[in-house]
């Protein structure tokens, strides 16, 4: 593929926060999915400067593929530092496709309380749901071929880069 | 056949399928299974949904509390249907074969087989003829291995002291009856710990022992000596036939662990046992109770540990 025809993460989180902005107080919990998710959530919590901690989910034990694809080789503890009863939330995810993640992740929240109202934001938004799930914060809309998908990276310096990947079928 | 040929425990992509022993088993498994662990330790929500729908047969033909309640609450918290059997007092006594107990098992549509015999092997002989898609861990058989058992100690040790590969341990008691004694020795090595020693009487100590590459002390004194981590066996009283001890008391003034023995270690040297400990002949209550015991530590992350296993084996096919 000549050239990058993804858009630039760094413009992407800087238009999700300009969204947000109007739309968070200090004390709505932003929920990381791991792990690119996370690393948004990050962002967003430094730019908005919330009070609230971030917190990090990792919803592998919830998820409805287990079967099919096993058990991920990486998984991380969740780490939600408050308490989310009545609490606004946002779910804050890389790249949002069919939905399916989110849904695990609803779920896992709800085993810890039942917030005031749950938001969803993504940095990326490549369509293809397969569940009545849409995010109310989006960085960009992609189109892309069938078998291409695309990743979220965090360098050393911590900028955000998105990369396409073509599956290998 | 579906198994890897070289190795009966993973399938053909390398995967875990069955735990049966630690050995032979490739230190990246191992360490899966440690990483995986680690994110269940400490969790606020204590249940998920990973097994739902999956059912767990502990099927025990040898007696076992502790080991049973942790796999029957594990797989609980992993949201699994668990079915405790005591062979024991069932068919066995009216005289069905093994293979016969498990075709009826199996008949019940088990996913997963947790089982625990006095047989060496008995596990293994299992995993070889259950359907491809049920999965066996060995919950200890006769003198040979407890897999689970060994993974906990190495998490449990992997807690305290981060990494394996500058500690001297210390494997003290009745080696020569302890599965759990071969599953930490092969534990150790492949997980690149550079000492193993092995300390008591030579009747309790296995012949040619030193060929699995551990250090053989008779003395505790000097084989405790600047050692990070001391695990205590029980003496194995029930299996004790012939005369391999003079009494439990003799034992207990050579190789019990005493805090002046533990002296010899290194003072930040933790102390396990796999429990049920027998105060007074193994260990002394001063030592079980003290400061340097993860004794208790070890039946928490012992929960962890099976959640782990569980769940990386359900997710193979």
């Amino acid at each position: 593929m000549p050239g990058n025809p993804l858009p630039d993460a760094e413009q992407l989180l800087t238009a999700l926060i300009e969204q947000m902005r109007p739309a968070v107080g200090p004390e709505t919990g932003l929920i990381g999915i791991h792990t690119g998710g996370v690393w948004v959530a990050e962002r967003l919590h430094q730019a908005l400067k919330l009070r609230t901690p971030v917190a990090a989910i990792d919803v592998s034990y919830y998820r409805d593929d287990y079967a099919a694809r096993g058990l991920h080789r990486d998984v991380k503890r969740s780490e939600i530092p408050f308490e989310i009863e009545e609490r606004d939330l946002v779910l804050v995810d890389d790249v949002l496709y069919t939905g399916r993640t989110i849904r695990a992740a609803l779920n896992e929240l709800f085993d810890y309380g039942r917030p005031a109202g749950v938001k969803l934001a993504a940095l990326v938004d490549r369509g293809g749901r397969q569940l009545p799930i849409a995010a109310q914060f989006v960085g960009a809309t992609l189109v892309l071929e069938p078998g291409q998908s695309v990743a979220l990276k965090r360098d050393a310096g911590g900028r955000l880069r998105l990369e396409l990947r073509e599956e290998k079928r | 056949m579906w198994l890897n040929p070289s190795n009966p425990q993973l399938d053909k992509k390398g995967q875990l399928h069955h735990l049966l022993t630690l050995e032979g088993l490739p230190a990246e498994i191992l360490w899966q299974i440690l990483d995986t662990a680690k994110a269940f330790v400490g969790t606020k929500v204590k249940k998920v949904p990973l097994l739902r729908g999956k059912s767990v047969f502990n099927v025990f033909f040898e007696p076992s509390t502790r080991t049973r309640t942790t796999f029957e609450i594990a797989a609980k918290r992993l949201s699994a249907d668990v079915i405790n059997l005591n062979v024991t007092v069932s068919s066995q006594t009216k005289g069905e074969s093994l293979l016969d107990t498990v075709d009826n098992l199996s008949a019940m549509h088990a996913d997963m087989f947790v089982v625990r015999h006095g047989e060496s092997g008995a596990p293994h002989f299992i995993a070889r003829h259950v359907a491809p898609d049920i999965h066996v861990i060995n919950a200890g058989d006769g003198r040979h291995s407890h897999p689970t058992q060994g993974l906990l100690d190495m998490f449990t040790i992997r807690h305290y002291k981060k990494d394996f590969s500058s500690l001297r341990v210390a494997i003290v008691g009745d080696v020569l009856h302890s599965r759990v004694a071969r599953s930490q020795i092969h534990a150790f090595s492949t997980l690149g710990c550079p000492e193993i020693r092995v300390i008591g009487p030579k009747t309790l100590l296995p012949a040619q022992v030193e060929s699995l590459g551990v250090h053989v002390y008779h003395d505790m004194r000097q084989g405790l000596k600047d050692v990070d981590v001391v695990t205590m066996l029980r003496l194995q009283n029930e299996r004790m036939q012939g005369a391999l001890l003079p009494s439990a008391q003799e034992f207990y003034k050579y190789y019990g662990l005493t805090p002046d023995k533990l002296a010899a270690a290194k003072p930040d040297a933790i102390v396990l046992h796999p429990g049920p400990m027998n105060r007074g002949v193994e260990i002394d209550s001063s030592v079980a109770d003290g400061k340097q015991s993860v004794i208790l530590p070890q039946v928490t992350f012992g929960i962890a540990i099976r959640m782990a296993v569980m769940s990386i084996m359900a997710g193979t096919k």
